[in-house]
């Protein structure tokens, strides 16, 4: 594809809540053909676990996925849980998916997920603008390690 | 219209299921010759989920009402849930188990009754306390199956899941003497790309699974996949080894569910795949059908949105003649049937059997992401639009042989997820 730079290791999860899978899968094929390293945590991932795994495997980017309704309130929680780790608190993180129940309030609810700490919201899956994302991350920079497709 | 094809075992008489219980609910309606219908309903507003059971009831067609659970609550986080009402934030579903037992009873009372059975839908691998809850509220119906439940629905490994359900089984049938109904959701998996074979031999074997730990009155599921032909074969396959497999006395009846993959995104495309699935229901003789609405490529649909639904899919299926007797073509019952047998085969005890059989790749779902899955298996749609392998794996099947298939891509995979929204959208 166009943009593949690579940006290293990318660490993909479900939320906590969320078993859905196809997504996860999806995404892990679509991220590798871009380039990059992916760690496919899986669906209904606790707080907890993401963040042990992301202190084990140092990810230069955390995708988080949701589909089922809840990914407002589940993104908030894990993205808060995250960011109050010293070590994690400057990691990449973006969410997408079908975040919402009913469309209600996106705009506000979105900003809330940037200000608590997602470099990125896609509340509407938006691939394009993910892979723009991708490509504009700058490789080697900050926790980035530049790795060539 | 009659209660459709059944083969010659399932004519003979077998004890019915007890007056006023699910499964002679859906029995009686067959005998009348007419599909049950029912919707995937579940919101945590309690004025919205009792409207939702009341406008089910009396929507033009023979219904029983849904009540489906929260994704908390599904995975054991109660709190959670809990959380949420307190905070008044909308769940995808109705959280049973946060609600207290008399809320529930009320949300029921003068709607749930002989005339309108009411079933509980969760994907929880950690049933118990909505069994609990469910059976303090008087439902006696619900879904589950220790693989069904467990492999689409998180990380709970395959092991705990089966004592998990063996114990909820068990429970239910205590809780419910003689009334207890269990369907299995093992006609589903991942609700996509599964080939046929695989999804009529796990429903069966978790028929048998909740047939050993004390249910007796059992429904068996498979979901609309991407050929009429092949689907009416697997429903068939489910009537027939239902027959051959599950103890006599036994109540049982097969549910389809209209397509549980990408939906169409036009409203036009989604009435054509309900509708096509009514049609499948009728012609192939499945008792039971659960539907799906217009908003489902894009959000949990309104309770109008599923009165509609269900009347749509009520007004196919009468339209509809059931279909002559199985002739030909048995592929997918013959698959179905070496898998039943290489897993029995395993254990006497179903759920021993069943666990072994994944461990050891004899059951294998394609693109499965659970840990206990083998994940040697994949799938493809062919030409002519029908499932089949491309991979098996160690399932003691075979793979359709000219189906060396290009390495997969996303935009593959996309389009293979796609294949049925694409077909019914144009
Ligand atoms: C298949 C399916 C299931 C299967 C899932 C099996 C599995 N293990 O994956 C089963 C049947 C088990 C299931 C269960 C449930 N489901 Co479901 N499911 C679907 C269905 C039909 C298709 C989803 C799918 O596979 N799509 C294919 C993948 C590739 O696409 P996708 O998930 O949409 O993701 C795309 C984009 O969103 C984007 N994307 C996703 N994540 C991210 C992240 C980033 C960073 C970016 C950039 C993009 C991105 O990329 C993908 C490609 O475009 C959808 C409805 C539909 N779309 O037709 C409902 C749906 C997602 N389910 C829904 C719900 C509510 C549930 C349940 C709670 C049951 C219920 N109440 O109905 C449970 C969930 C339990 C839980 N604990 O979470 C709702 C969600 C409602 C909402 N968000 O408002 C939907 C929309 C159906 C509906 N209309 O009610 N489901």
């Amino acid at each position: 594809m166009a943009h593949s730079q690579g940006v290293g290791k990318v660490l993909l999860t479900g939320t906590v809540s969320d078993s859905h899978t196809w997504n996860l899968v999806f995404l892990e094929l679509f991220v590798e053909e871009l380039g990059h390293q992916v760690v496919n945590l899986g669906p209904c991932v606790p707080d907890d676990l993401l963040v042990r795994r992301c202190r084990i495997e140092a990810p230069d980017l955390v995708v988080v996925s949701s589909v089922n309704g809840h990914g407002y309130v589940d993104g908030l929680s894990a993205v808060t849980r995250l960011r109050a780790e010293p070590e994690l608190a400057g990691v990449p993180m973006v969410i997408g998916g079908k975040l919402g129940l009913d469309g209600r309030d996106e705009a506000d609810r979105a900003a809330r997920l940037r200000a608590a700490g997602f470099d990125a919201v896609f509340d509407d899956g938006d691939l394009l603008a993910f892979q723009r994302f991708l490509a504009d991350l700058p490789a080697g920079a900050s926790t980035m390690v530049g790795r060539p497709a | 219209m009659s209660a459709g094809v059944l083969g010659a075992a399932e004519r003979t008489v077998r004890p019915a299921a007890p007056e006023g219980s699910f499964g002679r609910f859906v029995a009686d309606a067959a005998r009348a010759g007419r599909l049950v219908v029912q919707p995937r309903m579940g919101f945590s507003d309690l004025r919205r989920m009792r409207a939702g059971l009341e406008r089910t009831r009396f929507a033009a067609a023979t219904t029983v009402g849904t009540v489906t659970i929260d994704s908390y609550t599904r995975v054991g986080a109660y709190d959670a849930a809990h959380r949420a009402l307190v905070e008044g934030t909308p769940l995808n579903g109705y959280p049973i188990v946060a609600y207290p037992v008399e809320t529930t009873r009320t949300l029921l009372a003068g709607v749930h009754d002989e005339s309108f059975p009411v079933q509980v839908r969760h994907g929880s691998s950690q049933p118990e306390p909505i069994i609990r809850a469910l059976a303090a509220a008087g439902l006696h119906a619900t879904e589950g199956g220790p693989v069904s439940y467990c492999l689409p629905y998180g990380r709970t490994p395959l092991r705990e899941s089966v004592r998990n359900w063996a114990r909820a089984s068990e429970l239910l049938a205590e809780l419910a003497p003689g009334t207890a109904h269990l369907e299995s959701f093992g006609g589903c998996l991942l609700g996509q790309l599964c080939p046929p074979g695989l999804l009529v031999a796990v429903s069966l074997l978790e028929g048998l699974f909740f047939a050993r730990h004390g249910i007796t009155s059992v429904s068996l599921s498979y979901a609309q996949q991407t050929d009429p032909d092949q689907d009416t074969e697997a429903i068939r396959a489910l009537h027939r080894l239902a027959a051959e497999f599950l103890p006599a006395t036994v109540d049982r009846h097969v549910v389809l569910y209209t397509y549980m993959g990408t939906f169409p995104t036009t409203a036009r495309g989604a009435r054509r795949l309900l509708a096509a699935s009514a049609d499948l229901a009728v012609r192939a003789g499945a008792q039971r059908l659960i539907v799906k609405t217009v908003a489902e490529a894009h959000r949990i649909p309104t309770v109008a949105e599923n009165v509609e639904a269900l009347e749509t899919a009520a007004a196919a299926a009468s339209v509809t003649d059931p279909g002559v007797d199985p002739a030909g073509e048995e592929s997918v019952y013959r698959e179905a049937r070496r898998l039943v047998e290489a897993v029995l085969d395993l254990d006497d005890d179903p759920g021993r059997a069943l666990h072994a059989a994944f461990r050891r790749g004899y059951l294998d779902v394609p693109w499965c992401l659970h840990p206990d899955n083998a994940g040697r298996s994949r799938s493809f749609i062919d030409d002519a639009g029908r499932l089949r392998w491309s991979a098996v794996g160690r399932m003691p099947i075979t793979a359709t042989a000219s189906a060396q298939q290009p390495a997969m891509s996303s935009a593959r995979l996309l389009s293979a997820l796609h294949t049925v929204a694409r077909t019914y959208d144009q």
